[in-house]
């Protein structure tokens, strides 16, 4: 299984604890989460304030993806045939080395040395940027998010708000060490300096580079929303545009879109549609005015075909990467997207991850979660987030060699301690007696608790049995009763 | 390069299930019900399941406490421990043998009867079939008393503002949210006052508190910071998952206010004089 794949870690992803730990305490990131994402939260139920026609909207959102998973092969084929007819190339990447040598040799043969990103998160997933830098190409970003952090050598926070976490006050002050502008704290004046910067870099750049929200089978449709502008030139002023993205985001024909998009800038943002909706189908033809020369598509695995292969991690792949899980997750709104390590954070990355990475590199990805189930509720594709999270921990806690292998890292988390203690509890809890004795002696010696409980003591006080408990209360009274 | 997915069933994807529609309630109250106490209640507030029999018996209900009841299986359940889960389970299935309802002083241990014995189970259809009905008939407390018993409480305490915190499987798997406020409106000297963010989890999530302390405890700093900020006297909540979690973080941070768990907070205000409890 995914023997081609190669993993490509970002090593912080195994400290998603530590890392954790750290951005809890950064009461800036704290606070500018918070307040983006409450904001976030109030704007999406607002552009979808009738809840039968928001809850009718995700089940057919459901359907389409689960009609669109269930003729994968068939449609990606089909994708492939018409794209190629129109002129698009069509690449097959298994993994991200694969993608990046892909893009790496469009890039030389055109000799190429400037190369302009829109916003692509499969991009973020091949490290792209760094993989052209080495071979001695710029790529700069063009969405004002990936522009800040780009500038500020940071990941992205968020997959469709990639520097939610920085306030204005710091992105002013990042543009005036960065770009030499004077202090401002005015948003318009800031995007307005940004994006005089970035104009000139489109009429410059030899390729433009750019991800897909939907790859539309029957018709060779490229699909691509934005709200910025920066998607449209970078497939549409340099002469080469490379789109890469994964194998999932594909769809039947453009009437599935329909629903789709609906949920996705509702989902996203509040909005109801986005500015851009840009959908391309050919390169430039002969007699027309613009338009790239050649237009290629990257189609990336990288793990996705392992949670294919899965009936119930096949839901991962409904995603349609809207953000609406991460706004609404209590703990990716108090740590960041950046303290998990992996491209995709939040309830989304924590079921994603484990397949591009491995669980042996993302650990303690399904367990940070209360499995409050706040992600599952608003998801516009009804993926059941907590149920794949609780069996990614039976992923992570199964004997390494138990068969069949169901996921690279299989087992990661597996301790014959801990296997142990919970056998222990099975039987404290399933014969009477065990129980009985168990519960009497905590009551009769909870005096006895000590006071430091390990991790449970760095939060609470120790809980203190009570000294009877319900069974012998419950029975005294019942007895007297009758 | 497509092959490989051939080999996947492609017709084992998965659609979403249909929304439920809302839980039709006996037209009467029963004779007899079980009493599920649960394992937290059972060791740390074992009051709240006596004032639960106290409540019930009040509607002329008689109790029924199981003496073999442990836990539902939850703990392991979410930690990944399945197979251990299911032994668990498996145990307390044979407990209502008689077809009476099961009452749970626990939101999220009703739904685990409710939503995922199926899943435990889902390979064994003889067992299955004992879940569908075990799941029929199980409720948690505050919506056996508002649905199935309709109880009309009269209020004999004292003026006072409570806030409701209410557990994340609770809310989203048995509406207790709904089902707890409406019992406290039944009350006519509480005041039932917001917090901040009262939809939010409070942090516990069972092994998810020892597993990841850090964030766990900013979750549940930020919850009680809220219910302090409410200005609420009390604080209510009918899952002692979350009271423990809370009331310990309340204890450590020497914050006057202490959770309580709904039924006894109703038994307390709604007898007409004090009687000996137990």
């Amino acid at each position: 299984m995914n023997s081609q794949r190669i993993h490509a870690v970002d090593i912080t992803a195994r400290n998603l604890k530590a890392n954790a730990r750290l951005s809890l305490k950064d009461q800036q990131l704290r606070n500018n989460m918070r307040s983006a994402m409450d904001s976030l939260i109030s704007k999406r139920i607002i552009s979808m304030p009738d809840e039968d026609e928001r809850e009718n909207l995700r089940e057919l959102g459901n359907k389409v993806r689960a009609s669109a998973l269930s003729q994968l092969p068939d449609l990606l084929e089909l994708l492939e045939a018409n794209l190629t007819k129109q002129d698009i190339q069509v690449h097959w990447a298994s993994s991200t080395e694969e993608a990046n040598a892909i893009v790496l040799d469009i890039a030389k043969a055109r000799n190429a040395t400037q190369v302009i990103k829109g916003k692509s998160m499969v991009s973020e997933e091949m490290g792209m940027n760094e993989h052209l830098t080495e071979h001695g190409i710029e790529a700069l970003e063009s969405d004002m998010g990936e522009y800040i952090i780009q500038l500020d050598n940071e990941k992205p926070t968020h997959i469709i708000m990639p520097a939610i976490h920085k306030n204005a006050e710091q992105v002013g002050r990042l543009f005036e060490h960065r770009l030499a502008l004077p202090y401002t704290n005015d948003v318009d004046s800031l995007i307005q300096s940004a994006r005089g910067i970035l104009r000139e870099k489109f009429f410059h750049a030899d390729i433009g580079i750019s991800g897909v929200n939907f790859a539309v089978a029957e018709t060779g449709t490229l699909l691509l929303v934005e709200n910025e502008g920066n998607g449209r030139m970078s497939t549409t002023v340099p002469p080469v545009h490379i789109a890469v993205t994964g194998i999932e985001k594909v769809v039947a024909n453009l009437q599935d879109t329909v629903p789709l998009l609906s949920l996705l800038t509702r989902s996203a943002l509040g909005q109801g549609i986005t500015t851009y909706v840009n959908m391309i189908s050919a390169p430039r033809q002969p007699g027309e005015l613009d338009g790239p020369e050649e237009v290629h598509l990257v189609l990336l695995d990288n793990g996705r075909s392992q949670a294919f292969a899965d009936s119930e991690l096949r839901q991962t792949l409904n995603c349609i990467r809207c953000g609406a899980c991460m706004n609404h997750c209590p703990v990716y709104t108090r740590m960041g997207g950046q303290a998990y390590g992996t491209v995709y954070p939040g309830p989304i990355g924590k079921i994603i991850s484990p397949h591009l990475l491995g669980l042996e590199n993302t650990p303690d990805h399904p367990s940070a979660s209360s499995l409050c189930g706040a992600c599952g509720e608003v998801c516009p594709v009804k993926i059941p987030i907590p149920a794949l999270l609780r069996r990614l921990r039976e992923e992570n806690v199964k004997s390494p060699s138990q068969q069949p292998q169901i996921m690279d890292g299989q087992g990661s988390r597996y301790s014959s301690k801990e296997r142990l203690l919970w056998k222990g509890w099975q039987y404290f809890n399933s014969v009477p007696l065990l129980y009985k004795t168990g519960t009497f002696m905590a009551t009769r010696f909870a005096g006895l608790t000590p006071k430091n409980l390990g991790p449970w003591t760095q939060h609470h006080s120790a809980p203190k049995a009570a000294a009877r408990s319900l069974h012998e209360l419950a029975k005294a009274h019942l007895e007297k009763k009758s | 390069m497509s092959d490989q997915f051939y080999n996947a069933a492609p017709q084992e994807t998965l659609i979403a299930p249909p929304r439920k529609s809302a839980r039709e309630y006996p037209a009467s109250p029963p004779n007899n019900v079980y009493l599920f106490g649960t394992c937290v209640v059972d060791l740390f507030f074992p009051q709240a399941g006596m004032d639960a029999i106290h409540l019930l018996e009040r509607e002329g209900i008689r109790v029924d406490f199981p003496q073999g009841q442990s836990c539902c299986g939850q703990p392991a359940y979410t930690s990944g421990y399945t197979e251990q889960a299911r032994a668990v389970a498996r145990s307390q299935l044979k407990l209502f043998a008689n077809d009476w309802p099961v009452v749970v002083t626990s939101g999220s241990c009703a739904g685990m009867f409710r939503e995922h014995y199926a899943d435990l189970f889902k390979d064994e259809p003889d067992t299955l079939l004992q879940i569908q009905n075990l799941a029929a008939r199980t409720y948690e407390l505050a919506e056996f008393l508002l649905h199935v018993c309709k109880v009309q409480l009269a209020d004999h305490g004292a003026p006072t503002q409570v806030a409701l915190h209410t557990s994340c499987s609770a809310r989203r798997e048995m509406n207790t949210h709904l089902h707890a406020r409406a019992l406290l409106g039944q009350l006519s000297q509480v005041e039932r006052v917001e917090h901040d963010h009262e939809s939010e989890c409070c942090g516990f999530g069972g092994t998810f508190s020892i597993r990841m302390p850090d964030i766990s405890g900013a979750m549940v700093a930020d919850k009680t910071q809220s219910l302090l900020a409410s200005g609420a006297q009390q604080v209510v909540s009918a899952d002692c998952g979350c009271l423990m979690n809370i009331n310990g973080a309340f204890e450590k941070q020497n914050i006057p206010l202490l959770g309580q768990h709904l039924a006894s907070f109703l038994w307390q205000r709604t007898q007409v004089k004090q009687e000996p409890r137990v």
